[in-house]
């Protein structure tokens, strides 16, 4: 129990170690160039965007310049008067209309008190009155002006280029009207990906283009929020025409504070004036925005792209790196929990081996220091028992010589020395017995005869049997030819053999049964019992190393399986029949020598 | 065995004990039996007088029973060797009649077993 949990801990710490080793910097140096990457992605998507706006920003810039340069034109080419005739007006509006198709809608002399005294169009517009209308006020603020997009008398969306022109005392205004849907679309070609678009707003957050997607709350808010700071207008040289043909440098206004944490970054843009980039969150999508001012900064083109759209193959890049680090993680953790698993499962292997080995070398100690022990007090004994044998052989001598065969006395006498000589021979045996058992010392193969190694070992069990009421029977075929072992190796196998079998017959007894012949070129001895029995439920772990049934204390589980192992390395068999109640056999095959076999072929 | 001329021992043993009771029943039995309790004495012993056959112990305290049969080769070849050797020593006992010992005897022996090995001693050797 102990040792499952202490595998199982030394299982997770490798698993953990291997993972961590090889997952963490999996993780850092894909998160390092993820966000590396990812940043200088965005960044350059950023700046591409505003490269593509800065171009439609000068282009828009350099269109209402344009535009208005026309009118101005026109208006320094030609006096008052000349202007004042419609039929001249008109052939110029024609001109203007050849060379830009569709833009110029009408052309129109305005009067300091807001009558147009001369109209070239298409609307009837002749001596209508714009003292009422917002653009004439500031127009005659101005030297040159262009007015936000309005709907005005004609009540379609235009806007309004116009010259202010002095005449002696009075001031007169020629102006141009500019259609929408021509400057509209220099607005609508700004259009990337899915959902890229651009929109122009005035400074009061009014549309200046009819935008292609309702940009959210969100964005309008911040558009409204943003203004561009005027550069202070330098007295009357500073003139508005100035501004729109070159713009200055203005600054973005924004209110940041309440933006929250859609951070706005103003970058300077190569025409040297700012642009302003942020994101907005929406409550149902992100948006990209950048915004740049048009017209001095009357105007705002905003830019606005969803940032999935926008960003798109940065996500994708990321979901692909992020699938082959999962799947890479996931890898590394099913080998990591493999590999420690199959690691442990070998060290727990070796461990086992190494504990049977420890017994193994520790029951042959103690085995040995036994044999030691045996074989000293054999030897002390022998010479004496020799000793003693010879004196009773001595007096039976002498008892030849005294001539009193016929007495009762001298029968007795002999009967005695002769129990003398018999025990002596008797004593001789045991110590011949503990001394084979003893000479333990030889682990090289021997050509034996197994069945004196099993006679032998019957006389060490003599004692213990009858003690236990146990008949042995021996059947040894006594042809059996040699076989290759140690013979210390081989009692050991028969000494456990039969030390179970007593054990399993207990002190009620039973029948002890010892045959040995030949079968083929193997020696089959067959140890039988009529003990209890194996159990068909461990029967199959009884050769395991440290599987035992006996109690605590009483059984190392190391016999089987030393028997097992040494009759293996003999290149043998040993197999196990058993019936609960009736007893158990042990049969082991041995092989025998081939020089040996071949002898008993011929 | 000719009564005229009886077979001369010579027995070498530590155990005096042993060799006292051993040469007295040979004696009995018409031999003439010489003893030695260690090597050195044996060896003095062969230097005065000749004998048919040695029976030797294999292990004493002052010489090792194959030691002295070197000596004993070397000093009388003809003369037979037979070793006693307690048990446990075969292999030694082995390996003396490798150096020219004529038999070895597994102590404690019966004594007609003994008479058997040295006449055989004796007209084979």
């Amino acid at each position: 129990m102990e040792d499952r949990r202490y595998y199982r801990s030394l299982t997770r710490n490798m698993a953990v170690i291997m993972i961590m080793v090889s997952v963490t910097p999996l993780i850092l140096i894909a998160g390092l160039i993820g966000y590396y990457f990812e940043t200088a992605y965005r960044e350059k998507v950023l700046a591409h965007l505003q490269e593509l706006v800065e171009k439609h920003q000068q282009n828009i810039n350099s269109f209402l310049d344009e535009k208005l340069s026309y009118i101005k034109v026109l208006a320094d080419s030609y006096s008052y008067e000349q202007l004042s005739d419609e039929a001249f007006l008109e052939n110029k509006l024609v001109i203007l209309q050849n060379a830009y198709s569709g833009i110029f809608v009408d052309i129109g002399i305005v009067d300091s008190a807001g009558v147009q005294i001369a109209y070239a169009g298409n609307l009837k517009l002749e001596r209508a009155d714009y003292s009422g209308a917002d653009w004439f006020h500031r127009a005659q603020e101005q030297d040159y002006f262009i007015s936000d997009v309005f709907l005005g008398l004609r009540k379609t969306p235009h806007f309004i280029v116009s010259v202010k022109k002095r005449r002696g005392e009075s001031e007169w205004l020629l102006r141009a009207t500019i259609d929408f849907l021509a400057f509209n679309s220099l607005v609508e070609n700004l259009r990337i990906g899915k959902t890229g678009a651009a929109l122009i707003v005035n400074s009061a957050g009014e549309f200046q283009t009819h935008p292609r997607t309702e940009p959210p709350p969100e964005m309008f808010s911040l558009l409204k929020r943003t203004s561009w700071a005027r550069p202070v207008p330098a007295g009357e040289s500073h003139t508005a025409a100035n501004q729109a043909v070159k713009i200055a440098p203005v600054r973005p206004e924004a209110s940041e504070a309440d933006s929250g944490p859609d951070a706005a970054a103003f970058r300077a843009i190569s025409s040297g004036s700012l642009a302003l980039s942020g994101i907005v969150d929406s409550r149902d999508r992100k948006l990209i925005y950048i915004l740049m001012p048009l017209k001095g900064g009357e105007w705002t083109l905003a830019y606005q792209q969803d940032v999935g759209d926008a960003f798109s193959e940065v996500n994708s890049a990321r979901t692909l790196a992020l699938t082959i680090l999962f799947s890479g993680a996931l890898g590394i953790i099913f080998m990591a929990l493999f590999l420690s698993r199959k690691v442990v499962s070998r060290i727990e292997k070796a461990d086992q081996e190494k504990d049977i080995m420890n017994e193994q070398v520790l029951e042959a100690g103690k085995m040995a220091s036994v044999g030691e022990l045996a074989a000293g007090i054999a030897h002390e004994i022998n010479n004496p028992v020799a000793i003693m044998a010879e004196e009773a052989g001595w007096m039976e001598d002498l008892l030849q010589d005294l001539h009193i065969e016929n007495s009762e006395d001298a029968a007795e006498f002999k009967r005695s020395l002769k129990q003398i000589t018999v025990q002596g021979e008797r004593c001789k045996e045991i110590t011949h017995k503990l001394l084979s058992f003893a000479r333990r010392t030889d682990p090289v193969h021997r050509d034996i005869q197994v069945n004196d190694t099993i006679e032998e070992i019957l006389g060490i069990f003599d004692q213990r049997s009858k003690f236990n009421n146990i008949r042995i029977q021996s059947e040894l075929d006594p042809d059996l030819p040699l076989v290759s072992a140690s013979p210390t190796e081989l009692q050991q196998v028969f000494i456990n053999l039969i030390n179970n079998a007593i054990d399993a017959m207990g002190s009620r007894g039973g029948l002890l049964e010892i045959r040995s012949r030949l079968e083929g070129d193997h020696a089959i001895i067959d140890i039988a019992d009529t003990g209890h029995g194996i159990p068909s439920t461990v029967m199959a772990r009884v050769f395991e190393p440290f599987f035992t049934t006996k109690p605590v204390g009483k059984g190392t589980g190391l016999g089987l399986s030393i028997c097992y192992g040494i009759v293996k390395k003999l290149g043998g068999k040993i197999t196990v029949d058993s019936a609960v109640g009736l007893g158990t056999t042990f049969h082991i095959s041995l092989p025998v020598r081939a020089a040996n076999a071949a002898r008993t072929d011929l | 065995m000719n009564p005229e001329k009886p077979i001369r021992i010579l027995l070498v043993d530590d155990e005096e004990g042993y060799v006292s009771v051993l040469a007295k029943r040979l004696t009995r039995r018409n031999f003439v039996v010489k003893t030695a309790l260690s090597g050195m004495e044996a060896v003095r012993i062969l230097r005065d007088e000749a004998f048919d056959v040695a029976v030797l112990d294999l292990k004493m305290e002052d010489m090792d029973g194959l030691e002295v049969l070197k000596v004993f080769k070397a000093m009388e070849p003809e003369m037979p060797v037979i070793f006693l050797t307690g048990q446990g020593s075969e292999t030694d006992a082995r390996e003396g009649i490798e150096l020219g010992a004529c038999d070895y005897l597994v102590k404690p022996c019966s004594l007609p077993e003994l008479i058997d090995r040295i006449a055989a001693a004796c007209g084979h050797c």
